[in-house]
């Protein structure tokens, strides 16, 4: 292993154990990618708190969660179950969308 | 087609942006087309496999794997543009000054570009990972020739973008050239620091400063043509987080203040050296 290799797997170890201490009861909230849908396409989530996002890809295709609003970008391979941690959001609604399927995945977060 | 292409195109042009910038800046080093051949031949390698990989890593630590390795590459990518732009860019300077003081030859350790080339084998490594990706999942859905295609137009589209920079830089005279290719390594630099910073809040891993601080999205979008362009070069985003903007400005600032630092130290040295001999 060079120092390099090291390096880089003791810093995911430490980022892996620091992950396993924050994971807080935040109220969950799911979303399935479908045929390159999210469903539901509108989630509504309390405001002023942190709200963890469980996308679940059923599609054989990867998808990119991407949101200007919510500052989020992750892609969600295909099968996977990602978690994503949003907010905590201003009252109001979010947009998102599937990068990879611009043309059918859209959704909001409404925040309230 | 012309949906593949704009995505990969996306994905290169950072990565094309990185190498394009490195280039010029590593100009006139021995051996250092081999060394960047070397970065970013690691990095599509890596590329691949971590393409491969996505769906075990990305399910990792209770869904936020990708989160967590994005979280370290950009770190370690970001501690090796901190020692290059505070120590290796000003030791070259002292080198320099030594080498005409004592009439000797460059020291050769100091001319390997080593965090360089790991900073561009990493951003070929993140970015190509995600083009892979989304390249490969694409062909399983629609006709594989088009798909290849899209993809080889986005990615040329990409390249050339970094070519251009490179082609640009280079006709700057080499004084100047070192003093402009600092600046962008210095952007490049706070960029992956915001890149950092929306990684771990993303990942839950740091809850404070979530919220966006401005949007100038009205102005400048992020996936305008333009917004794209500063989003790779300077780390423009339209909605940032009061943690992005600290850890940017962290970045920027412990470079500059870093490298003073280590300047003044260097002439107090010098000037220490030189009534030692007097």
């Amino acid at each position: 292993m060079t120092t390099l290799q090291r390096s880089v797997f003791t810093l995911f170890l430490g980022l892996a154990l620091m992950a396993g201490q924050a994971f807080a009861a935040e109220p969950e909230v799911l979303l399935v990618i479908k045929n390159h849908r999210f469903e539901p396409a509108e989630i509504k989530v309390p405001a002023g708190q942190r709200v963890r996002l469980i996308v679940h890809n059923q599609d054989a295709t990867p998808e990119e969660f991407e949101s200007h609003d919510l500052n989020r970008e992750k892609v969600v391979p295909a099968g996977a179950k990602v978690t994503i941690y949003i907010g905590p959001l201003k009252p109001g609604r979010h947009a998102f969308r599937g990068e990879y399927h611009e043309a059918t995945a859209h959704g909001s977060v409404l925040a309230e | 087609m012309f949906g593949i292409a704009i995505i990969v195109f996306r994905e290169t042009l950072e990565a094309a942006l990185f190498v394009g910038i490195i280039a010029a800046a590593t100009r006139g080093l021995v051996g250092r087309s081999r060394h960047l051949a070397a970065g970013v031949l690691a990095g599509v390698t890596g590329a691949l496999a971590l393409a491969w990989g996505a769906e075990g890593i990305s399910t990792l630590a209770d869904g936020v794997g990708q989160d967590l390795l994005n979280a370290a590459m950009l770190s370690l990518a970001l501690t090796m543009l901190v020692w290059h732009c505070v120590w290796v860019s000003n030791q070259g300077q002292k080198a320099a000054i030594d080498a005409r003081m004592l009439g000797a030859s460059f020291g050769r350790g100091q001319q390997r570009p080593w965090a360089l080339v790991v900073v561009v084998a990493l951003a070929v490594l993140r970015e190509g990972a995600e083009a892979v990706l989304f390249v490969a999942g694409y062909a399983r859905g629609s006709d594989p020739a088009a798909t290849v295609a899209g993809a080889l137009a986005g990615a040329a589209g990409g390249i050339a973008i970094g070519l251009l920079i490179y082609l640009g830089l280079s006709r700057v005279p080499m004084k100047r050239m070192f003093a402009l290719t600092n600046a962008l390594i210095l952007l490049l630099a706070a960029s992956l620091a915001s890149q950092l910073a929306r990684s771990l809040s993303q990942a839950g891993l740091i809850n404070a400063g979530g919220q966006s601080l401005w949007d100038t999205s009205n102005w400048l979008r992020v996936d305008s043509a333009l917004g794209t362009l500063a989003h790779a070069l300077a780390g423009y985003e339209s909605q940032p987080t009061g943690l992005q903007l600290t850890f940017y400005l962290l970045a920027l600032l412990g470079i500059i203040g870093g490298s003073r630092w280590v300047k003044s130290a260097q002439s107090r040295a010098r000037l220490h050296d030189r009534n030692d001999l007097g």
